[in-house]
């Protein structure tokens, strides 16, 4: 039986995976050299929560779907012009800093605000989904402190699945150790569920799902409130790159036999 | 002063405490004779008194305060009795600090408990040192960007990556173990097992020394203009059974779906997304890896971070994510040394 969903998706925007990235020292503290001008996407995990959102409304009339993302307003636009074509959704604008570096618990602080004051939301229905954890601080602590901020005590996280059930409940598969799901049913809503890859690949863009996004995305962008986050004592001692460059052998000339024997060798070598 | 406190939980016996658990023991005594200061290590998930006294005797050894919840509703990982009996383990211990490994079941909870604490929290951490204060180091953007990270602010929750210290291996020794109350919250979560996704094997051995990653390169044509799949599948499973290790997979063989059997069918049946590696997958921890028919940056800088000596064979010489990243590229056909060296380690085991 289906049943009206209240859907909230909260989904940061990221560089482009492709991009390299420089850290440099900022006014606010380390950020990304070039930063604003870097493309960007949705942030790879909460894109997964957020097509496992669009297909549950989907499957149940009557349900209502938000997008909650922080972010500047001139880089959320340009994700939306592509991310508002995959699925039809209401956005939630939070003008605010780009990048990882800010503190997870101002973020949370700053979502959680805006969440609740979303009109119309039943909390009692709600269905609060994002990432487990971003490509940029990747923390996987954000949602946790929206849920404990909204007063949700049945979270998830590393969610591969979620299925309704005609009684309200819903079973939930979380990713735990050793390449295993746990398997929990939860009584009903409201849930926080923290999204893994899902088991959905990305939709095609579709213009007039972006066409009618767009006549509520604008509008959300323009009204998005501004928020400074606070460091919440966070300091950073250094940010660095990686210098571990490794003087790579190349193998052109051995034949597969002598490559099997020096593999064999290496594999069972201690 | 700082005081420390190191957050466990039994392993799925619950007999022991976990072994990522027994790497935070080792991080916080490390952390507490720097600094000359109190730790306590709280015990949570075992079913009784009794059963938390016999997890404490592997860290009796450190003289540090026990503390325990104990009981039925605490033995299942669930945010809801988690998250309470983190809290009352926490109170009871006062610490400034609380370390907790970064495990599914404390990477569910921590973030709500620093938060019902009024503290602050900081993950995937990967050392810790300490002079005047304490450092943290981790990284950001998906492992490429390294950063130090210290906080002003009290209590502060770090949670530690797994494999990146030494699990506590003290003698086992009496345990006085104090049981804290908790008041048992509402629960509308039952939580009813764990389900491998597999169909064949479990390939995911986050114990294995070798890290094998498979990449789309697979299930491309090869020289006679035909592909291979199913040889392609044979030839890595066998593997897999001969070495011992653990399959990681690249994110566009692991996005390939089967023709014919349905958008659920993974083109080797085998493969799901658990075993992706890199940006959206994971950044796993082995001695040692071997990368065959990856051609993209995925797995070689971000999945392979963490891993210790690197080989991967491929087609292509000038494979600008392998120069620099591996410390030895094959120029070869992946079919052809993985069948000869599959044969080597079944003649080894025989």
């Amino acid at each position: 039986m289906a049943q009206a969903l209240q859907i909230v998706v909260c989904a940061g925007i990221v560089p482009d995976p492709l991009q390299t990235l420089e850290p440099v020292s900022g006014p606010n503290g380390p950020a990304l050299k070039n930063e604003m001008v870097l493309p960007a996407v949705l942030d790879p995990w909460a894109a997964c929560a957020l097509y496992e959102a669009a297909q549950l409304a989907a499957k149940n009339p009557g349900s209502k779907l938000w997008l909650v993302s922080l972010g500047p307003k001139a880089k959320l636009q340009q994700v939306m012009m592509t991310v508002g074509q995959k699925a039809p959704f209401e956005l939630v604008a939070i003008d605010g800093p780009i990048g990882g570096f800010p503190d997870a618990h101002a973020t949370a602080a700053a979502l959680a605000e805006a969440i609740a004051a979303l009109p119309g939301l039943d909390r009692e229905r709600l269905l609060f989904f994002g990432g487990w954890e971003s490509a940029t601080r990747g923390a996987g602590v954000t949602l946790q402190l929206v849920g404990e901020r909204l007063g949700i005590t049945d979270q998830f996280q590393g969610v591969d699945q979620i299925t309704l059930r005609d009684d309200g409940s819903f079973e939930v598969l979380e990713r735990v150790e050793g390449g295993r799901h746990q398997v929990s049913v939860c009584a009903g809503m409201p849930a926080v569920l923290g999204w893994a890859t899902g088991n959905l690949a990305e939709p095609r863009n579709n213009p007039q799902i972006g066409m009618a996004n767009m006549r509520g995305i604008l509008p959300a962008l323009q009204k998005a409130k501004r928020v400074e986050l606070a460091a919440n004592g966070l300091s950073y001692v250094s940010v660095s790159l990686p210098k571990q460059q490794r003087e790579t052998r190349v193998e052109k000339n051995m034949t597969p036999d002598e490559i099997a024997r020096e593999l064999a060798a290496w594999i069972g070598a201690e | 002063m700082e005081t420390f406190f190191v957050l466990t939980h039994v392993d799925e016996n619950g007999s022991a405490l976990s072994k990522a658990s027994l790497e935070a023991v080792t991080a916080g005594m490390k952390l507490a004779r720097q600094q000359s200061a109190k730790l306590t290590i709280g015990i949570l998930g075992a079913t009784s008194v009794e059963a938390a006294n016999a997890a404490a005797t592997t860290v009796a050894a450190t003289g540090a305060r026990l503390l325990a919840v104990s009981g039925k509703a605490f033995a299942q990982p669930r945010y809801a009795t988690d998250a309470a009996a983190c809290e009352a383990l926490c109170r009871a211990a006062q610490a400034s600090i609380v370390l907790a490994p970064g495990s599914s079941r404390f990477v569910r909870v921590a973030a709500g408990v620093a938060h019902r604490l009024g503290g602050f929290i900081d993950t995937h951490i990967t050392s810790l040192s300490s002079n005047d204060s304490v450092d943290a180091t981790r990284w950001f953007y998906r492992q490429r960007v390294e950063a130090t990270i210290s906080r002003e602010t009290r209590p502060w929750f770090l949670l530690l990556d797994a494999g990146t210290h030494a699990a506590f291996a003290g003698e086992p020794a009496a345990a006085q173990v104090e049981e804290v109350d908790v008041t048992l919250p509402a629960t509308r979560t039952t939580v009813e097992g764990l389900r491998s996704p597999m169909r064949d094997a479990q390939t995911i051995r986050p114990d294995a020394r070798l890290l094998f990653v498979a990449g789309a390169g697979w299930t491309k044509k090869q020289v006679d203009g035909q592909t291979h799949v199913a040889e392609a599948g044979e030839l890595i499973l066998s593997f897999l059974r001969l070495s011992g290790a653990s399959l990681g997979s690249s994110k566009s063989l692991a996005d390939q779906k089967a023709e014919g059997l349905g958008e659920e069918q993974s083109v080797l049946p085998f493969l799901s997304h658990m075993n992706q590696i890199g940006q959206t997958g994971s950044t796993p921890r082995h001695a040692k890896g071997l990368s065959t028919c990856c051609h993209g940056e995925e797995p070689h800088v971000v999945g392979w971070r963490f891993i210790g000596e690197r080989r991967a064979i491929s087609l292509d010489p000038n494979c600008g994510w392998t120069r620099g990243k591996a410390d030895v590229v094959y120029i070869a056909d992946a079919f052809q040394v993985m069948a000869k060296i599959n044969a080597l380690l079944e003649a080894r085991s025989a």
